[in-house]
């Protein structure tokens, strides 16, 4: 393996324009490895295109960003990167085990590996809990279930890296524990790691580290403990806000 | 190209046709009951059939393997699982091989349908192989899907692919020789159906209509067909893209 101790993701100085707008102004970021990082700000600060550039399918990205040691987009890195998408991405006509049977043909291709391919799509449905769906198709479930599958399908052949963007919107309360409950399993117990997407703050508080992010810049990269007592806040809401705040009155200033 | 990856997505491109019954039902039975109307259409000419039906066996496949190609490209491009699959170690060309194989294997059904149809039980007289006849149309349901493919990047929603349907494949109906042979046409326009790859399809139809062996111009047509469908193809491949912008 190469390099496997550094950071999972390292960026300096990461930019990216899309069309007239630039989304990311200059980022300097490490996601440690086997953490759960949380990425946190408000809809439209430039979370989902980080999260394109870290997978590799952005375009317009400069400055450098190293993913698992290798620059970002690396061909290489495609086996061991899971990705969800913002919007559940599965075919609507499969059942949820024909959708996960092709991607993990796509992962691990041929017959040498037919019984990986069986026990890792047993294992990533346990893991969201869709067993009892598997023969369901895909477009005649729940809001909520469709987006466990996709989220399925980036648990296939245990990758070292999961990018989740916004696994958790539009889901009940006992669900988005769970799935925070699973975020850790696989943190702890397979040494991924994760970088995971929310504008809900109260989900913040799940994380070991915390990138706050306003408007195409990071305002805070820290612990979420840390993040409180530094603005002597409550809850990481409160210190988001109060960071938000100064941020402004500080750009204020220079005005 | 790892032809494991390709023949998985065959596999699954036909999976998610067979959660569809009705689509189905339509690619193979519509051009069965179009070849039959039109036997009868021209009830008082059975001369017109022969060449007007050897024709149409060809134009069929094309555009149902253009529409089917583009509507399906399009609902991968717009769900998502297109992203999804270009973050994952899948090659364009392993993508695009299996929807063409699937789509291939359809249109070939599709074909043996119609022209086993057209032939056996409508006494469409061909005076060569029906193999052959069978071969051009695989090739047209070839150049649908490369078509298809393609114009389903330059559309947003599937309202745009459809109407795309008539604007490339019309034009290529009207002076394909089909209506009026085309050393009558207009010059410009006469030039313009030689640049047109249905133009020989038809031809190559003609052909296997008239002559009993193979002759040159049919090779040369069935290679032009085969050709234009590569080539678009691969122009298809170019618009897949890995990065969003």
């Amino acid at each position: 393996m190469v390099n496997s101790t550094g950071p999972a993701v390292e960026a300096h100085d990461l930019r990216v324009v899309r069309g007239p707008r630039t989304v990311l102004r200059g980022l300097d970021l490490a996601v440690p490895r086997g953490q759960v990082t949380g990425l946190l700000g408000p809809s439209g600060c430039g979370k989902s295109t980080l999260m394109r550039a870290v997978v590799g399918t952005q375009a317009h990205v400069t400055g450098t960003l190293d993913v698992l040691g290798r620059p970002a987009g690396d061909a290489s890195l495609r086996a061991r990167v899971g990705y969800v998408t913002q919007a559940p991405s599965v075919y609507d006509d499969l059942t949820v085990r024909q959708n996960l049977d092709y991607f993990a043909a796509v992962l691990l291709p041929g017959r040498a590996h037919r019984d990986t391919r069986a026990e890792t799509v047993g294992r990533a449905l346990t893991d969201v809990d869709l067993t009892s769906h598997a023969d369901a198709l895909a477009g005649t479930l729940s809001g909520g279930q469709r987006s466990r599958v996709s989220l399925a399908v980036a648990l296939l052949g245990t990758p070292e890296l999961l990018v989740l963007d916004e696994p958790t919107v539009g889901l009940d309360p006992v669900l988005r524990r769970d799935l925070w409950d699973l975020f850790h399993h696989i943190a702890d117990d397979r040494g991924a790691t994760l970088l995971v997407s929310s504008h809900v703050m109260d989900e913040a508080e799940r994380c070991h580290r915390l990138l706050l992010m306003r408007d195409g810049r990071i305002l805070a990269d820290d612990t979420p403990e840390a993040l409180r007592r530094r603005s002597d806040a409550p809850t990481v809401e409160d210190a988001f806000l109060h960071l938000v705040d100064t941020a402004e009155t500080q750009e204020d200033n220079r005005r | 190209m790892n032809t494991s990856r390709t023949l998985a997505t065959t596999a699954r491109v036909l999976r998610q046709l067979r959660h569809d019954p009705r689509t189905i039902a339509l690619m193979l039975l519509v051009p069965v009951v179009m070849i039959t109307l039109l036997r009868y259409v021209f009830d008082g000419s059975p001369g017109t059939f022969d060449s007007v039906g050897a024709s149409l066996l060809g134009v069929f496949p094309l555009i149902t393997m253009f529409l089917v190609t583009s509507i399906a490209t399009l609902r991968e491009r717009t769900s998502g699982t297109l992203e999804r699959l270009l973050a994952m170690p899948l090659g364009k060309a392993d993508l695009i091989a299996g929807y063409a194989l699937a789509f291939g294997l359809l249109a070939a059904v599709q074909s043996a349908l119609a022209t086993g149809t057209a032939l056996w039980v409508l006494g469409l007289d061909v005076t060569g192989s029906p193999w052959l006849l069978l071969l051009v149309a695989l090739l047209d349901a070839l150049l649908g899907t490369a078509l298809g493919l393609f114009v389903s990047a330059f559309a947003a929603s599937e309202f745009q692919a459809v109407q795309f349907m008539p604007a490339v494949i019309f034009p290529q109906l009207l002076l394909c020789g089909l209506f009026t042979p085309r050393d009558t046409m207009q010059p410009v326009f006469e030039a313009l159906s030689a640049a047109l790859p249905m133009s020989y399809a038809v031809d190559g139809m003609n052909q296997v209509l008239r002559h009993t062996d193979m002759t040159a111009a049919f090779l040369r047509d069935a290679l032009v067909v085969a050709g234009c469908a590569l080539v678009v193809l691969v122009l298809g491949a170019a618009t897949l893209r890995r990065r969003t912008p």
